[in-house]
This record gives C-alpha cells, sequence and structure tokens, in this order.
C-alpha cells in the first residue's frame, strides 16, 4: 500500500483492495474510494488536461464541482462515457479510465503548444480573427477549433443500460444529507410528516464525514450520524444515496437523479443504471451546504494545489494524505483544521500562509503546537512545477506593497478563498439573492417556493450553528404543513467555527499581463481574461461569461463565479450585485441523457395504436406505415412483388371483384342529444336537418378560419344519434374543438360527445362483388332501402354491427363496424366468405391509388391547412342556406373571395409520365430562378385501371384553367401537363350503383 | 410542471393531465356575419398576451375533460385561481385585499 | 473603431492585450432622436446599423430594458436556413443567409456562420411528401434544399440510427447544404460594435414603459426609466415582450409568448458535423465549436414570460435526440435554459408598418428568429428609413390577418390523413 494510504483512516475498506485502470496501467484501491482518491493514495496528481491551453491538472476538489480531474470511464461495450468526475465515481472492480484531452498522452501533450501561445489566445481572440480569406473558416479554421475544442470523446456505440423513472409524492423533501439537512430531517419526522431526505454522495453526512473529531450531543460525529440515520430510517424517512436533484421547478416539483449501478462491480442484469425521480413535495428543505473558493494567483492550476477542504476530505474520508508536505494557502480559518488534521496525520506542513495580518490566536497557538509555521500577511505569487507542484512563490504584503518574496518547497499546496452558498436549487425556483457584504457573498432573499434553506447555504458556519437552522428550518417545515414539532439541542463540542475575507486577485510583484491566474480552470478563463472583457466594454456579469466562457465548463461556474464577479466588479468600479449574478441553470450537476429519456426509449418512446385487426396485418406479411401514432398496413406484397406491382395488384383486384381493407384508425365520434342535429348544423359546414336517419352524408369541418381542418362520413343513426367520422390522425383535434364549442360556446345545447375510436373495429368492403359478398352475411338490413349513403344497424357474420354503406374508392362500398373484441373476428369471417371472390386485402397506398381515381381528397394531403372548401372543389359540401357554422365568416374575407387562389384540379402529363408529389407547377417554364409558382402537385399515382398516371394539384385559378397546359419543371426537364377533372375514373357513377 | 386545480374535480393535479386552450373570455360572436373584417379578425387573432395577470382557459383531458378558466401570472406562473367555464371574469382585487 | 484582424491581435498581444478599446460605449439617452428602437437582440442592433449605413441615418437610440443581445439571440440554438415553402418565406430567409454569408466581413467580427448544413428528417410518408413539396419549391426559387435517401442521410451524419426497427424510423431528409449554425452573442455584440461606430446610442437597463402618440395620433417618443425620449420613428423589436409594448401605443397585436427550452451536453470532440432537425419526433442538434450538443424542444404549451418550463417537455426533448441518436444517452446535460418566443397567428413574422404613423414593427419569429437576424434588420431599417414597405417583407403585414392572406408555413406542413 502506499505511504500516503494512512492504514485504518477514513470510511473506505481497507481489507477490500479494488483495481482499476487508468490510461492503461493498473492500479489499486479500497473499497469506498472515488478514482481520485486512489490515484491521489498512489501518488498520482496528474490527472487531465485543461480545454484551451492543455495545460497538466490535478484535482482541484474532492466533489462534484471537480472542474479538472475529467476522465473516460467504461465497463464493455456501449457503456463508455466521457468526462466523467474522476472525484465522484466511486471506484468498481474492472473499472476502466482515461485521461482526456491530450496527445500523444497525457504526461507528454503536443496540444499544450497552446500554452505558449497565451497570449494570442486571449478572452474573445476568435471574434477578431479567422475572417480571411472568408472561404477558410468553413474549411481550415472553424474545423482546426473543433479539433482543438471538445474534452473527452463522444460514445460512439448503442447504450445497453436501462434508464427508469418514478414519481414520488412526500410531504417534505431535504436536500442535501449533511448535518443542516439531517437535523431537519431529525425533527420533521417526529411530526409524522413523510419525509425523503436526498443526498448526491455514496453515503449521508455531508461535512461530518470530513471532520470527524467534532462532538455531537456527547458523541463523536461519526457515532452521532450513525444513531441519527438510524433514528430517521426507523421513523420512516425514505433515505437516498446516490442522488442528485437536478432541477427545481414550479410548485415544488423537483427532479432527482438516482445512479444505482455505476458504483457495482456486476450490476444485476435487469436493474436500471439511473432513475429519474419526479417528485412533488408539500415542502422543500435545502441544505446544500456551502463550496470553497480557489484563490486566484498565478500558477494555481498546477497539478497538487487543490482546496484545502478536499485535502481534508481525501485525509479523513478516504485515509489519503494528499502530499508528504502540503502548503497551505488561505484567507479563511476552515484551512487550519485541514492543515491540522494532516499533521496529525503525518504529513510535513511546509507553511500556513495566511493573507490576512490578524489570525485568531487560538489558531496559531494550535499551528504553533504542531511546529507549523503560520505566515500572515503574506500572498502567493507563484508556484513551479511541470507535472506536480514542487514549490510556491511567497511574498510579504504590508500595506498593500508587495515584499521580497521567498519560495517554499512544497508537494502539494491547500487552497482556501472562503466559502459559497450552494444556492443553485434555490436559484432555478428565481429566487431572489442578496449581496451580503460583510461575507462577500450572495445570501438567498425572496423565495418564490414552499421551501426553506437551512445551515451552510445561509452563509452560517459551524457545525453548531449549522446543525441549529437545521432544527428550525424543519420546524418551520412542518408548521407550513400545519403539524407541529419541538425543537431539538443538538450541542457541538470541538466546534470548527471560522471566518475568512475575500479576494479578488492575490496581490502579486510580477506584472499582472503575465500572470496566468486562473478563475475558470476547465476553461482556462484566467483574472487577465476578465479583466480583457471589462476594458472591452462588457459590462455586465453575463456579457463577461459569454465573452470569456468563465463559469460555463462543466462545473458551471461552481469554482468560477463568485471569483470571476469580485474580479468582474473589481475593473468595473462597481459592487458585485450591480454586476449581476448569472443564473444558474439546471441540471445541478450534468446528468445523463439516458436519465432524462428514461422509458421513453425504442418501441416505449411513443405508443404505437395498433387495430384488432393488425396480428393478421403482421402474419401476411403487410408493410406497414406510421400515420399519426397508428400503425397501418401499407401494403400486402405476395413473394416477388416490389410496392409498385402490390400495389397495382390490390387496386386492380379491388376493381374487378372485390377488396378488404382495415379502416378502423378512422376517427369516431358518437354526437348524440335531442339537439344532436343543431350541434351538427353549427360544427360542419353541411346541412344536416333533412338528413334522415338511415341515412348518411359526407361532411366537411372548418376551422374558424375558414380552411379545411377535417373531413370523413358522417351517419344518422336515429333522429338523436349521428355517427361521425374523421381522419386517422384527426380525431383527438375534432373531438377536443367539438368539446370546446358544446362546453363554451353553446352548453345550452343538449348534445353528448363520445369518442368510439377504440371501441369499433371498422372494416372496408369495396368492389363490384362487395354486395354479394356482405349480403348473405347480413341480418337485419332491408335491402331494398339501403342505397349508396345509408347506414344501419344490423349483424354481420352473427356480430353487432353498424353497417354503413359508402364508398371511398368508387366501386360499390360498405364499412362494417363491429365492436373492437370482434374486430378480428369479422375480419377473418370476411376474407373466407370471400375466398370464391378472390377477395383481396389492400393497405393505405392502394386506399389512396382508388381514392384518387376518383377525385376524393385527403385532408392534409390535397389540403394543407391554407385551404378553403371552395378551392377544394367542395362548395357544394355548404349548407348555404345556414346563417352560420364554424369557419363561414372567414370565408367572404377580402383575401378568400380573391381571385387566383389556388384551386384543386387533375392533372394529366402529356407524354403519359408520373409526376412527384410535390412537384411546383409554372406557366411560363423558360423564365429566370426565382420563378413564378402558380401551385403543385398533390398527389400522383400510377392507376392500373387507366393505365397511366394521374394526378391531383393545387393551381391558382384552376377551376377556369381546365384543359390548360401547365409546366412543371425538373431537374431532368419540364413535364407538360393538361388540367383536368379530378375525376379520373367513371365519371358518371355508374359503378356505384351496380 | 405545474399544478393545476380543477374547478369540476376540486382536485389540484399535475399539467399532464391538461391541455392549454387560449386566453379566456373571448365569446364567440352570435352572428359573426354582422362583424366587419376587422371586428373578425380580433376575434380571431388578436390576443391580450399579457404580461402578468392572464385569464386563460384550460381543458382537464385526461381527468373530467371539461373546459375550465384559470387567472395565471405569466411571470411567476403561478395560478392565482381557476373557476368553470361560463363564470364572469372573478375581481382579483378584492381576492388580494383579502389576503 | 480597433479594426480586428490577425494583426491587431497579435500587435495587442505583445503588448499585453492593454491597448484593446471597448467595442461600444454604455451610452446615456439624448433627448432626441430620429429613431429609436426598441429591443437590442440581434435585430435591432442591426437595424441600427443597417439604418445608418445603408440610410444615413446615424441619429438612432437602440434601447433595451436588460443587457444588449440577453434575450433570445443569446438563447437560441443558432441553427440558420432558409429552405422554406412559400415564396414570400424563402425570400426572407434566403435575404437573411446571402447577408449571413458575408457578416463577419460586413462586421469585422467574427459570427462564426459555419455552412455545416441542415439536414430535415422525414419519418413518414406525409414527411416525405411535404419534404419533396419544399425542395421543389425551393429549387425554382433558387433555393439550395436536396433529397437524401437515408443511407445518404446516415453518411452524412454518421450518428444517425436509420434502422427500420425505430418507432419512428427515417425514411430520408432534406438538406440545405448553404445552412448552417452562428454563434449568437458574437452577432448581438459584432452589431453594436459596427453600429455604435457609426454613431448609434445603445442604451441598456432602460425598459420602455410606454410609446407616447401625439395629438395627430403620430408616435412622438418613447418614456422610458430614464426618461422621456423623443424620436421621429419607433421601431418595437423587442420579441417576447412586442405586445406590452405595443399594447401601450394602442395597438394590440395578434401574438402570444411560449416558453421555449433548449439545453447543451458536456463538451466532447467533434461527432456531429451538421444541424438536424426532426419535425416529427421534435429534435432538433447541432455541435458547437466549443464541442456542445446543441439541442432545442418545442415550446411549452401555455403562454409565459417567466424564462422556465417544465421538465416533462425536456425529458420529451432528450428522449427525441436519443432514438434518433441512441448513441448519445450516456452523454450528460450539462445545461438547460428557457426563452419566450412570441408567435403569431400563421407562424410567420409580422415585420414593417402599423396603423399608427411613425410606428414599426418586427415581430413574431415564434422558435426561428435567429436565422432571420441580418434579413430581418436589413429590410426593416429600409421601410423605417423610406416609411413604406421592402419589396421582401412587404408581405408580412399586420393587414394579413384581416384579409386572410396568411402565410402559414406550419399548416403547410400540416398532419393529418
Amino acid at each position: 500500500m502506499s505511504r500516503y494510504r494512512i492504514p485504518g483512516h477514513g470510511r473506505v475498506d481497507h481489507g477490500a483492495p479494488v483495481s482499476f485502470i487508468f490510461d492503461g496501467k493498473t492500479y489499486q484501491g479500497l473499497r469506498g474510494d472515488t478514482v481520485a482518491s486512489a490515484l491521489l493514495a498512489n501518488g498520482v496528481h496528474l490527472m487531465g488536461r485543461s480545454f484551451k491551453y492543455h495545460r497538466p491538472r490535478g484535482t482541484v476538489t474532492a466533489g462534484s464541482e471537480e472542474p479538472n480531474a475529467l476522465i473516460g470511464t467504461s465497463r464493455g461495450p456501449g457503456r463508455f462515457e466521457p468526462n466523467t468526475r474522476a472525484t465522484v465515481q466511486e471506484l468498481r472492480k474492472g473499472l476502466v479510465t482515461e485521461s482526456q484531452n491530450k496527445w500523444p498522452r497525457l504526461s507528454f501533450d503536443i496540444g499544450a503548444i497552446n500554452d505558449r501561445a497565451y497570449m494570442l489566445f486571449s478572452a474573445g481572440f476568435y471574434y477578431k480573427t479567422f475572417m480571411w480569406p472568408k472561404s477558410f473558416w468553413d474549411k481550415v479554421y472553424e474545423p482546426f477549433i473543433r479539433s482543438a475544442a471538445g474534452l473527452g470523446k463522444s460514445p460512439t456505440e448503442n447504450d445497453p443500460d436501462r434508464y427508469a423513472a418514478r414519481y414520488l409524492h412526500t410531504d417534505l423533501l431535504i436536500v442535501g444529507g449533511g448535518p443542516a439537512g439531517i437535523a431537519s430531517a431529525l425533527v420533521a419526522a417526529k411530526s409524522g410528516a413523510r419525509v425523503v431526505l436526498v443526498d448526491e454522495n455514496p453515503e449521508m453526512g455531508g461535512a461530518l464525514l470530513s471532520d470527524p473529531s467534532v462532538m455531537i450531543d456527547g458523541a463523536p460525529a461519526w457515532e452521532w450520524l450513525d444513531t441519527s440515520l438510524t433514528e430517521l430510517r426507523a421513523a420512516g424517512v425514505r433515505l437516498m444515496t446516490r442522488t442528485t436533484a437536478i432541477g427545481y421547478y414550479h410548485q415544488n416539483f423537483v427532479g432527482l437523479c438516482e445512479r444505482l449501478t455505476d458504483h457495482l462491480d456486476t450490476p444485476p442484469a435487469d436493474a436500471p443504471r439511473e432513475r429519474m425521480w419526479r417528485v412533488r413535495a408539500d415542502q422543500v428543505v435545502l441544505a446544500q451546504g456551502a463550496l470553497e473558493k480557489p484563490l486566484v494567483f498565478d500558477g494555481n492550476d498546477r497539478p497538487g494545489v487543490m482546496l484545502a477542504g478536499s485535502a481534508q476530505t481525501y485525509l479523513n474520508r478516504y485515509g489519503v494524505r494528499v502530499g508528504d508536505n502540503p502548503a497551505v494557502l488561505t484567507c479563511h480559518d476552515s484551512a487550519y483544521h485541514a492543515a491540522f488534521d494532516l499533521a496529525d496525520a503525518g504529513s510535513r506542513i511546509a507553511a500556513i500562509i495566511d493573507t490576512r495580518r490578524d489570525v485568531r490566536p487560538d489558531l496559531t497557538d494550535a499551528a504553533a503546537q504542531r511546529g507549523i509555521r503560520v505566515m500572515q500577511g503574506h500572498t502567493a505569487t507563484g508556484t513551479k512545477g511541470r507535472l506536480r507542484i514542487k514549490s510556491v512563490r511567497v511574498n510579504p504584503v504590508q500595506d498593500d506593497a508587495v515584499g521580497k518574496p521567498v519560495e517554499i518547497a512544497c508537494d502539494a499546496l491547500l487552497m482556501s478563498g472562503g466559502w459559497t452558498p450552494s444556492l443553485h436549487l434555490f436559484s432555478h425556483t428565481k429566487g431572489s439573492l442578496a449581496w451580503d457584504a460583510d461575507s462577500n457573498t450572495f445570501l438567498p432573499d425572496r423565495r418564490t417556493e414552499a421551501c426553506q434553506i437551512a445551515g451552510a447555504g445561509r452563509g452560517l458556519w459551524g457545525f453548531g450553528p449549522v446543525l441549529e437552522d437545521g432544527v428550525n428550518a424543519g420546524l418551520a417545515a412542518i408548521e407550513a404543513l400545519s403539524r407541529s414539532g419541538n425543537p431539538r439541542d443538538l450541542p457541538v463540542q470541538n466546534d470548527r467555527l471560522g471566518t475568512g475575507v475575500s479576494h479578488t486577485e492575490l496581490p502579486t510583484d510580477l506584472s499582472a499581463g503575465k500572470a496566468k491566474a486562473f478563475v475558470d480552470f476547465q476553461n482556462d478563463v484566467t483574472a487577465k481574461d476578465l479583466r480583457l472583457a471589462v476594458r472591452e466594454g462588457m459590462r455586465s456579469i453575463e456579457h463577461v461569461k459569454r465573452y470569456t466562457t468563465n463559469g460555463m465548463a462543466t462545473d458551471q461556474g461552481k469554482m468560477s463565479n463568485i471569483n470571476g464577479l469580485m474580479i468582474a466588479a473589481d475593473a468595473l468600479a462597481k459592487q458585485p450585485p450591480q454586476v449581476g449574478l448569472t443564473t444558474f441553470r439546471p441540471p445541478y450537476t450534468p446528468t445523463s441523457f439516458g436519465a432524462f429519456a428514461g422509458y421513453l426509449r425504442g418501441q416505449t418512446f411513443q405508443l404505437t395504436r395498433t387495430t384488432p385487426i393488425d396480428p393478421w396485418a403482421e402474419a401476411n406479411g403487410a408493410v406497414f406505415e406510421p400515420v399519426a401514432q397508428w400503425r397501418r398496413g401499407w401494403y400486402f406484397p405476395k413473394p416477388g412483388e416490389d410496392m409498385h406491382a402490390a400495389v397495382a395488384r390490390e387496386c386492380r383486384a379491388t376493381r374487378a371483384s372485390v377488396g378488404i381493407f382495415d379502416a378502423s384508425t378512422l376517427g369516431k365520434i358518437e354526437v348524440a342529444g335531442p339537439d344532436a342535429v343543431e350541434f351538427m348544423n353549427r360544427m360542419y359546414t353541411n346541412p344536416w336537418t333533412k338528413l334522415a336517419p338511415g341515412r348518411c352524408r359526407y361532411g366537411l369541418l372548418l376551422g374558424e378560419d375558414g380552411f379545411i381542418r377535417d373531413d370523413g362520413v358522417i351517419g344518422r343513426l336515429s333522429s338523436d344519434l349521428f355517427h361521425v367520422t374523421t381522419t386517422t390522425g384527426g380525431a383527438a383535434r375534432v373531438l377536443n374543438m367539438m368539446e370546446d364549442y358544446l362546453q363554451t360556446e353553446w352548453p345550452d345545447l343538449n348534445v353528448w360527445l363520445t369518442s368510439t375510436t377504440e371501441q369499433w373495429a371498422t372494416v372496408a368492403l369495396n368492389g363490384p362483388n362487395a354486395l354479394a359478398l356482405l349480403k348473405p352475411l347480413v341480418e337485419g338490413v332491408d335491402w331494398d332501402d339501403f342505397p349508396h349513403m345509408s347506414v344501419a344497424e344490423c349483424s354481420v357474420a352473427g356480430l353487432p354491427a353498424r353497417l354503413f354503406r359508402l364508398s371511398f374508392t368508387g366501386e360499390v362500398g360498405f364499412e362494417v363496424n363491429v365492436p373492437a373484441r370482434h374486430g378480428l373476428a369479422l375480419w377473418t369471417a370476411l376474407i373466407e366468405a370471400g375466398k370464391p371472390y378472390d377477395i383481396c386485402p389492400y393497405g393505405t397506398e392502394a386506399m389512396h391509388v382508388l381514392r384518387a381515381e376518383k377525385g376524393y381528397i385527403i385532408v392534409g394531403q390535397d389540403t394543407d391547412g391554407t385551404v378553403t372548401p371552395q378551392d377544394a372543389g367542395l362548395d357544394w359540401a355548404i349548407g348555404k342556406a345556414k346563417p352560420d357554422f364554424v369557419g363561414k365568416r372567414s370565408l367572404s374575407r377580402p383575401d378568400i373571395v380573391a381571385k387566383g387562389r389556388k384551386q384543386l384540379v387533375g392533372l394529366l402529363t402529356e407524354d403519359g409520365s408520373k409526376l412527384e408529389e410535390g412537384a411546383q407547377i409554372v406557366l411560363d417554364p423558360n423564365q429566370p430562378l426565382p420563378m413564378k409558382m402558380v401551385g403543385h402537385v398533390t398527389s400522383s399515382y400510377d392507376s392500373a385501371a387507366l393505365g397511366h398516371p394521374i394526378a391531383m394539384a393545387v393551381i391558382e385559378g384552376g377551376h377556369d384553367r381546365m384543359g390548360e397546359v401547365v409546366h412543371i419543371p425538373m431537374p431532368d426537364g419540364v413535364r407538360r401537363a393538361r388540367i383536368t377533372s379530378t375525376v379520373f375514373y367513371d365519371p358518371t357513377g355508374e359503378r356505384l350503383k351496380a | 410542471m405545474l399544478l393545476i386545480h380543477c374547478p369540476y374535480c376540486d382536485e389540484t393535479l399535475p399539467e399532464l393531465e391538461f391541455a392549454y386552450a387560449g386566453e379566456a373570455h373571448i365569446a364567440r360572436p352570435v352572428d359573426p356575419s354582422a362583424l366587419s373584417d376587422e371586428e373578425w379578425r380580433d376575434f380571431l387573432f388578436i390576443r391580450t398576451n399579457a404580461r402578468g395577470t392572464h385569464f386563460e382557459r384550460w381543458r382537464h383531458i385526461h381527468g373530467c375533460a371539461r373546459f375550465f378558466n384559470a387567472a395565471r401570472d405569466t411571470v411567476t406562473d403561478r395560478f392565482l385561481v381557476t373557476y368553470k367555464a361560463g363564470e364572469s371574469r372573478p375581481d382579483l382585487t378584492v381576492k388580494e385585499s383579502a389576503e | 473603431m480597433t479594426h480586428f484582424s490577425a494583426m491587431s491581435l497579435l500587435k495587442n498581444a505583445l503588448t499585453g492585450h492593454k491597448n484593446w478599446r471597448e467595442q461600444w460605449p454604455d451610452s446615456q439617452p439624448k433627448a432626441e432622436y430620429d429613431v429609436v428602437i426598441v429591443g437590442a437582440g440581434g435585430h435591432g442592433l442591426g437595424a441600427a446599423y443597417y439604418l445608418a449605413k445603408e440610410h444615413g441615418i446615424t441619429n438612432v437610440a437602440v434601447i433595451d430594458k436588460g443587457w444588449l443581445g440577453g434575450g433570445n439571440t443569446g438563447r437560441n440554438t443558432t441553427i440558420i436556413r432558409s429552405n422554406y415553402l412559400y415564396d414570400e418565406s424563402a425570400r426572407l430567409f434566403d435575404h437573411a443567409l446571402d447577408l449571413w454569408d458575408n457578416l463577419s466581413q460586413e462586421l469585422n467580427y467574427n459570427v462564426m456562420y459555419s455552412k455545416r448544413g441542415v439536414m430535415m428528417l422525414a419519418h413518414n410518408v406525409h414527411d416525405v411528401q411535404s419534404f419533396q413539396r419544399h425542395i421543389h419549391a425551393n429549387r425554382l426559387n433558387g433555393v439550395d434544399n436536396r433529397w437524401l435517401t437515408k443511407e445518404e442521410a446516415k453518411a452524412f451524419c454518421p450518428p444517425l440510427n436509420i434502422s427500420p426497427d425505430a418507432r419512428y424510423p427515417v425514411m430520408g431528409a432534406a438538406l440545405q447544404m448553404r445552412a448552417g449554425t452562428a454563434r449568437h452573442d458574437a452577432v448581438a455584440w459584432g452589431y453594436a460594435r459596427a453600429a455604435a461606430a457609426r454613431g448609434v446610442d445603445i442604451i441598456q437597463n432602460c425598459p420602455v414603459t410606454s410609446i407616447r402618440r401625439g395629438p395627430d395620433g403620430a408616435v412622438i417618443g418613447v418614456e422610458t426609466a430614464k426618461g422621456f425620449i423623443r424620436a421621429k420613428k419607433v421601431a418595437v423589436s423587442a420579441a417576447g415582450h412586442t405586445s406590452v409594448v405595443m399594447d401601450t401605443a394602442g395597438v394590440r397585436m395578434p401574438l402570444e409568448s411560449y416558453p421555449l427550452q433548449a439545453l447543451v451536453s458536456e463538451p466532447v470532440k467533434p461527432i456531429f458535423p451538421c444541424v438536424v432537425m426532426s419535425n416529427t419526433v421534435h429534435a432538433y442538434i447541432s455541435q458547437s465549436d466549443k464541442g456542445e450538443l446543441v439541442i432545442g424542444s418545442g415550446t411549452d404549451q401555455y403562454t409565459s414570460y417567466s424564462q422556465r418550463g417544465g421538465l416533462p417537455l425536456i425529458e420529451h426533448t432528450v428522449a427525441a435526440i436519443c432514438e434518433v441518436f441512441p448513441i448519445f444517452t450516456r452523454m450528460r446535460m450539462l445545461r438547460k435554459w428557457g426563452g419566450i418566443v412570441d408567435v403569431t397567428p400563421d407562424r410567420s413574422a409580422i415585420l414593417g408598418k402599423t396603423p399608427v404613423k411613425g410606428l414599426y414593427v418586427n415581430c413574431g419569429w415564434g422558435t426561428g428568429g435567429f436565422k432571420a437576424t441580418p434579413g430581418a434588420a436589413h429590410t426593416l431599417a429600409w421601410t423605417v428609413a423610406k416609411d413604406e414597405p421592402h419589396p421582401i417583407n412587404a408581405p408580412f403585414t399586420l393587414e394579413r390577418f384581416t384579409t386572410g392572406r396568411l402565410i402559414d408555413e406550419a399548416a403547410a406542413a400540416a398532419v393529418a390523413h
């Protein structure tokens, strides 16, 4: 075991070694380690390269705010992910990791040449150059910039893992399982409220895990933690670890991402990798603690330079000393405790360099007892060491004058620039922050949601104050829940109280222009960049951030925002709140796409609606097409047939004898009640009053803007009952529209609307033999009084049915509706009965061809939401005598009655070729671009019945251009086509009368 | 995801059960043919688009299926009140002063 | 104005970048301007620039309630394309594309217009028909757009899943090669710098509280947080807040403002070579120069000025991306945010004169305003300068909602059957 690991120390399992691979080399860590702690235990500080300058970097933190130590992690095929924070990834057996953004290797990276050209790559440099010659941007500059940018590599294989999602309703959600959150939970749980406590770490405890020497309620911190968690579990509190509250949405809706398997050696085969919890809580307590700030000075990014509190965490939680002789650089008391703990664990502290002249005597005494030199009123002005810090340059500061430097040798530098309350989730709620000049930080101000903020998040410091605040937040929450609770006294001994000051850049005796004092480590933004942005006129923090990219790295400014703001404010000679604070956006930490997608993947991405007849279609080789949410049989190819051949055969068979079609996807709405006919009159363009029961009519529905929305055949079953059919995709819209008018405009009408789309299976039979086939199977229809456009309730093949006689093909046609559960039985009965007639199942494509031969429109194909009834040649469907119907008023608007609107016509090419759907039509094919287009082809098919292709089109003034020739310029030449009627086949309708 | 109180079900339920249905209190004219093109345009297209209190319609589409009205602050997205279709616009100043 | 060039960059680098000057001054309002533009986004700043450059009108102020470029200009997914169906739209967006093509050089500011190609996926027969119609219309309008088979689409964008087993399998795609992306902030900053250099005042953090009209009904100026500013002409280019501003002039607008969300992933090395849009599954994605996958969502269902959106919509957006690009499930979302988009009944913009003399409006861009920026700004400047429509913006009137001559791209792509 490495000399950096202290046997028996920390919360790792010293009896359980775990080996893993980093950059091809096998290392050993312990169960409970993160990759970062295990590497540090092996004396490895160099873990990555920065974004722009490719500078060598080590870990800065011990948590999810890590900006530097980003690695690729993998577990076999399809299970690679880039940019994983080494400080968060737990060790598991066989974990393979690699460093990023380097070539050829981490310790020697060609990209570091950028670091030499540092002066060129100042903030916003790319806005000022790369513009000449123009063509170089796409071909040279941008590809170069892109390949230099990015961090890790994207996954390239499909992910075999599953992701899950759940809802959770609770009285109280507490975010953050540190002392404040636990204290809140303890008092809230006693009230009987349902409490959920979540923490992003593998175990609860937060800062307590890094400070075992504190005594709470008479017990050592970790013992108190165990007792408290046992108490919470006993009280039924749901404790969720490895669970990050990623976003705080309206009305206490909080998204949690729970990581389930990334830490397991061998995940259960059926376990989801992550689970998104969508929590609705009556009350929320935000106890997210505080984040330590780095100090800004030249060379503050060298591997080995890290936050003091994180070094303390590595020591106390993982049993790892981050160095043999670390130096400490601080402006806050907290770093002294990191130094003391490390000294007590055997490290030799090179020095504590404190920027403050005055330091609490008990701290300096405690340092003296340990033989640690404290350099008060000093600054750091540089560091040395190529891949790991070797020394820090330290100068005294007296009355703003920086004195002569000394070099202090060290193998780590632990810095503390003070602490920033973690208010990200609070910020998601648009809660306002107030600048606290005393502590130089933003604190929560006005709340917009039912939440409490507790502990270090409110700027409190020390376990005593934080625990007390947690208790109070818990009490406030349960009081808001109209429950009562009792205060709880949690006395703390050996507390580590402290204060500090705050800095912009540390004072230096060197040229500020030469300093590489990093503010955003990952994005390589220096203090100088921020000041340059201000010099160039960026006056708000939002501009400074975007111009420099400060705060836009994968830590989302957790390390850099406040330092950036302080420096920008200083450059502007303003108070920080006048410069603003960039808004924190969800997610709190980067969250996998899979967790957001959850179950919405593959066939469960969106449900697929299938008809009762779908299994037959599948078994009989149908090719399907998606239509709205449905899948529909597109055509039924026989062996050796392509689509063209199959469709032609289906069309011929239908016209020759009989075809059968699954029309179950058509929307169906039952309109019932004494005022049903009045309602229909108002909704549809057609007149309905005189439609006799037992008869049907083509119905046309407009939007209030006068454009065609939907159509379908509507049967009147009795004086007060209509069976409305709609288009497949329009069913829900039409019902919604009907309900809207009925409920809100005409509540006086006594009408009920019921969606029956799923209740009926609908089978269409079309062809000259349709009647002969059907007749023997039908009971209860008077065939002498059942002409085209009739409807009856009867039985078909022994099944209760609503039988429509109608046609969408021009042949004698029927639509048989039976209860959905009988759909397949009806279909198979008709197929069986149809055998003597060579009955032919046809799909949606043949249906389209057959209807086009008759000029029947498809709403959404021949109309597009800008077509009026007149445009579509459907004037006849308008009840002229009706005073009003939906959309009627719009039909008299000036541009709707104007000449030259595009109107639906037929088109036949002169050379007999088939036109492309969507092809544009012009009158003069010799005009230059842009051409004046007068319309387009809406439908185009090969017609087996006619032996030549047919097309429908909308053409300006088309109805007055019958017989004229128009031109369709295609890439391979201009087609000529003659404008015709849209009815190509059986124009007199003889076949319907058969 | 908003929480919405359905005045018919008298329950507060997640937004996923509801469909937004545009501005409220825009009654369809009794006799559209009597309207000028401008008046008809106003009915069809002109919307308050209030920044602040907005009177709007929702439908409890995956519940009771009823349309109802709501007053919502479009700056905070907070619902001030929901009420049944056909009821007149509530006087929110009274409500606020009572609080 | 310091001219930007590789040489000036080098020279300044050698002097520690101490000599760069501010790109635009932080102006205080004068008492009177020839033109006041409300809204300092790309559209408003661009209009000011073209007023100064092409029409010699330099006594212009652009006023914003916040920081310039802080609205939708800085919140969108930066997609630029012009393959619209209708002649009116194609002309307007293609005019913009022409201006985009030279914008970096024009402004002496690298806006990083990247002609990466925009590919729109067809997932069903209806999509195929609709895209073919677009492609044919674009061809005759001189707008580039071509059909790709699904195999060609995959070759153009390797992460694409073209498996026939997908819930919405890819049936092909329409590709506009001249389309792409640009760096959104740079557009606002570049226009601001260039406009300021020609004398335009940019007044930030100064909410316009109302538009004032004189006794004859004509515009006389704007009331602001910094007092009354007299103006002969006022152009409102305030995106989601247009209704509120126009209302103060007594003009009620056919607009509704909706939240629109977008997100980025963590940055990775180049993996995604183009822009892909899928209207059927609602997925819009590209990769930024920085390496982040930039992903757009649809609008939330309710109107809002909160710049917040809900989680369910984001879940669906990410799911759509993972459906079309399954290799991305282990990528991580870094940040998501919301903007406010103003939507007209026909989803096309309103751009030009209003019933009030001296008052002009540029709004209603919905989810597609960024791509129009130079075109909208250029033609708005013309209209403001000459008090008459530009041939390209002439169809985009307010009157069309009265007469019924709508420009309904969305309806043209209507799905029914």
